[in-house]
C-alpha cells in the first residue's frame, strides 16, 4: 500500500488529512505497529532550528538617479558582495561588520531588514556613461527595495559532530565555548525531529521540495555545499557525521525574526539561526521505518576542537539521547553537555508546519530532481600546477 | 573591618587543597561560603564573603592568586532575557553548579537562582546575548 503525493494533497484540500510532528510519529507507530501507521498517517512534520554559517541573501535596491554601477557595498558597514550587476548584492550571514568587528555581520543585518528596521545602504563605483554616480549613501528597508531572497548554499546537515576541548584553555570555536580538560561537550542536530535523519536516503526530500524556511515558504533549490552522502550509516539508515546537505531558497519578505536569529560565537564570529522545517509524505511502510527513529538511535561522534587540524582525535560515538540527558561519560569522566541547535524551537516549528498543512496553507511537492545518493567529497591540498 | 564577595575558580588539581583553613589560620579571616561546588579531580567554583582587616584581605586574594585560583568580586544577580532566549541550551554545558538547565518537559530553558554561584562562565557562551550581570 502506497500514497501519492496528490493523494495527500487532495486530503489537505477535503481536510482530511492526518499530520503528525517526528516525535509524536515515534509513539504513533511503536502502538499502532508500522502498517497501521503507513495508512493512517499522512505526513510528518521534522524541522531543525541551528546556526547555519553558510547562508546568506540576494538583495536587489532599485536604481538612484542618476544610476550606479555598484561595485563596494556596504550594509551598516557589512560588505556585501557587488560583483552582479549594477544593484544586486549578495549579502553573507558571516561577513563582519568593518567597524564593530565580531559582534555584528551579514546575519544582523539579514535579521535587521526582516524585523523591518532601516538598513544604511552605502555603494561606491568607478563611474560609466551608462552609470555616472561614483558613490550614493541612503537607507533601505524590506520594503523599499526589491526582489530579497536567501540562497543558503548548505543547511540542515543531515547530522554534525559533537565537540570537547581536552587542552588545558578554554576555546572558543563555531562550537560554542569549549572549557578545558574535557569540561563540556556541545552537540548541534534537532535529532530525532531533524529533517534529513527521518528521511536518510532522500526518498522524499529533493530538488523542488517546498520547506518552511524561517516564517515562510522556500524551497530546497539544490543539494547542499559538501553534500557527503557515502558516509558510514547505521542499518537504520542514519549517518554518523555530517552527510547530507541542502541548498535552500526563499523570500525574506516573509520571514519572521521568531525563526531566524542573527548569533556572534565568542571568539569565532557571527552566524544565523535558521528555522528550517520540511513534510515528510508517508508514502509506505518503509518511510514510517525511517520517519520511527528516535534519539537513541541516531548516533553521532565526539571530537577533540583543540586539535587544529583538519581530522580531529575521536572520543567515540554517543547517540543524542545520552546528549540530550546532560551528562555522558568521555574517557571515563562525567561530562556536561548542550545543544547548539534548539530543541524547543524546532519542535514549535515542527508544530507550526502541520498546523499551516492542516489549515490548506502548504501543500506537499514531488521533488524535481533526487539529491544524489553518491558524491565525491574532496579536500583542499597544497599543490602546485605540476601536482595537479 | 571589610566585607568582600568573591568567586573563586579552583583548577582541578588544587581542589583538594585545604584553602578555606589557611584563610582562617593566616589570615584571621571571617568566612561564610554562601554557595560551593567542587568535587575532587574536576574543576570547583566557590561563592564566598570574606570579614577582616582590609589589608589582610588583599594579602589572602594575593594568596589565593598565587596558589593558582582565579579570584573575581561576585556580581550580583544574572539575568536571562527571555525574549532573546531560543532555548538551545548551550549555556547548560558551562553551568557547573546546574543552575541552568533544560526542563525536560518542554526542552525550554530553566534557571535556578538558588543554585547560582555568580561565577560568570556563562555570559559570554550565549550566542544570541541574552545571558547578563547585573552587577
Amino acid at each position: 500500500m502506497s500514497k501519492t503525493i496528490e493523494e495527500i494533497n487532495e486530503k489537505i484540500r477535503n481536510g482530511k488529512v492526518v499530520v503528525l510532528n517526528a516525535e509524536e510519529i515515534i509513539d504513533y507507530a511503536e502502538k499502532k505497529g508500522v502498517k497501521r501507521t503507513a495508512k493512517e498517517v499522512d505526513v510528518v512534520t521534522t524541522a531543525t532550528f541551528g546556526p547555519m554559517c553558510s547562508s546568506g541573501a540576494f538583495l536587489n535596491f532599485g536604481h538612484s538617479d542618476p544610476p550606479i554601477k555598484m561595485t563596494r557595498i556596504l550594509l551598516n558597514d557589512v560588505p556585501a558582495y557587488a560583483g552582479i550587476a549594477a544593484v544586486d548584492a549578495y549579502i553573507g550571514a558571516t561577513e563582519l561588520s568593518e567597524t564593530e568587528g565580531l559582534s555584528y555581520g551579514g546575519a544582523y543585518v539579514i535579521e535587521d531588514l526582516i524585523s523591518g528596521k532601516p538598513v544604511k545602504l552605502r555603494a561606491t563605483s568607478h563611474g560609466t556613461d551608462c552609470y555616472p554616480r561614483r558613490e550614493i549613501e541612503t537607507y533601505i528597508t524590506i520594503d523599499t527595495i526589491n526582489q530579497a531572497y536567501f540562497f543558503n548554499p548548505r543547511n540542515a546537515y543531515q547530522n554534525y559532530a559533537a565537540a570537547t576541548n581536552s587542552s588545558n584553555r578554554t576555546i572558543y570555536t563555531y562550537m560554542g565555548k569549549l572549557l578545558p580538560n574535557l569540561g563540556n561537550v556541545t552537540y548541534c542536530s534537532a535529532g530525532q525531529l531533524s529533517p534529513l535523519l527521518n528521511d536518510p536516503y532522500y526518498r522524499t526530500i529533493g530538488i523542488g521540495t517546498r520547506i518552511f524556511l524561517a516564517g515562510g515558504q522556500g524551497y530546497v533549490s539544490w543539494y547542499g555545499t559538501q553534500h557527503n552522502p557515502g558516509r558510514e550509516r547505521l542499518p537504520n539508515g542514519t549517518p554518523f557525521g555530517t552527510a547530507g546537505t541542502l541548498a535552500v531558497i526563499g523570500n525574506l519578505k516573509e520571514m519572521s525574526p521568531e525563526y531566524l536569529r542573527a548569533c556572534t560565537f565568542q571568539g569565532y564570529g557571527v552566524s544565523i539561526f535558521i528555522g528550517i522545517g520540511i513534510p515528510i509524505p508517508v508514502i509506505d511502510e518503509e518511510m514510517v521505518e525511517f520517519l520511527k527513529i528516535k534519539d537513541e538511535d541516531i548516533y553521532t561522534e565526539i571530537f577533540d576542537y583543540s586539535v587544529q587540524r583538519r581530522n580531529r582525535p575521536s572520543y567515540g560515538r554517543v547517540n543524542y539521547r545520552e546528549l540530550r540527558s546532560g551528562k555522558i561519560r568521555v574517557k571515563g569522566k562525567s561530562v556536561q553537555t548542550g545543544s547548539i541547535s534548539s530543541y524547543s524551537k524546532a519542535l514549535e516549528i515542527s508544530n507550526v508546519l502541520k498546523k499551516e498543512i492542516k489549515q490548506c496553507k502548504f501543500y506537499l511537492t514531488n521533488y524535481v530532481a533526487p539529491l544524489p545518493a553518491e558524491e565525491k567529497y574532496n579536500t583542499l591540498d597544497i599543490l602546485s600546477k605540476e601536482e595537479l | 573591618m571589610v566585607r568582600r564577595k568573591l568567586v573563586l575558580s579552583f583548577p582541578e588539581n588544587i581542589v583538594t587543597s585545604p584553602i578555606t583553613y589557611k584563610l582562617v589560620k593566616e589570615f584571621n579571616l571571617e568566612f561564610n561560603i554562601l554557595r560551593a561546588e567542587i568535587t575532587p579531580d574536576m574543576e570547583g567554583k566557590m561563592l564566598i564573603e570574606l570579614r577582616g582587616d582590609k589589608v589582610l584581605i588583599d594579602d589572602a586574594i594575593k594568596y589565593l592568586t598565587d596558589t593558582g585560583i582565579s579570584v573575581q568580586e561576585a556580581a550580583k544577580d544574572i539575568i536571562i532575557s527571555k525574549d532573546k532566549c531560543i532555548d538551545c541550551g548551550v549555556c547548560t554545558s558551562i553551568c557547573i553548579t546546574q543552575a541552568l538547565t533544560l526542563d525536560s518537559s518542554n526542552f525550554k530553558l530553566k534557571f535556578n537562582k538558588d543554585k547560582c554561584i555568580l561565577c560568570e562562565l556563562c555570559l559570554d557562551c550565549c550566542p544570541v546575548s541574552a545571558i547578563k550581570v547585573h552587577i
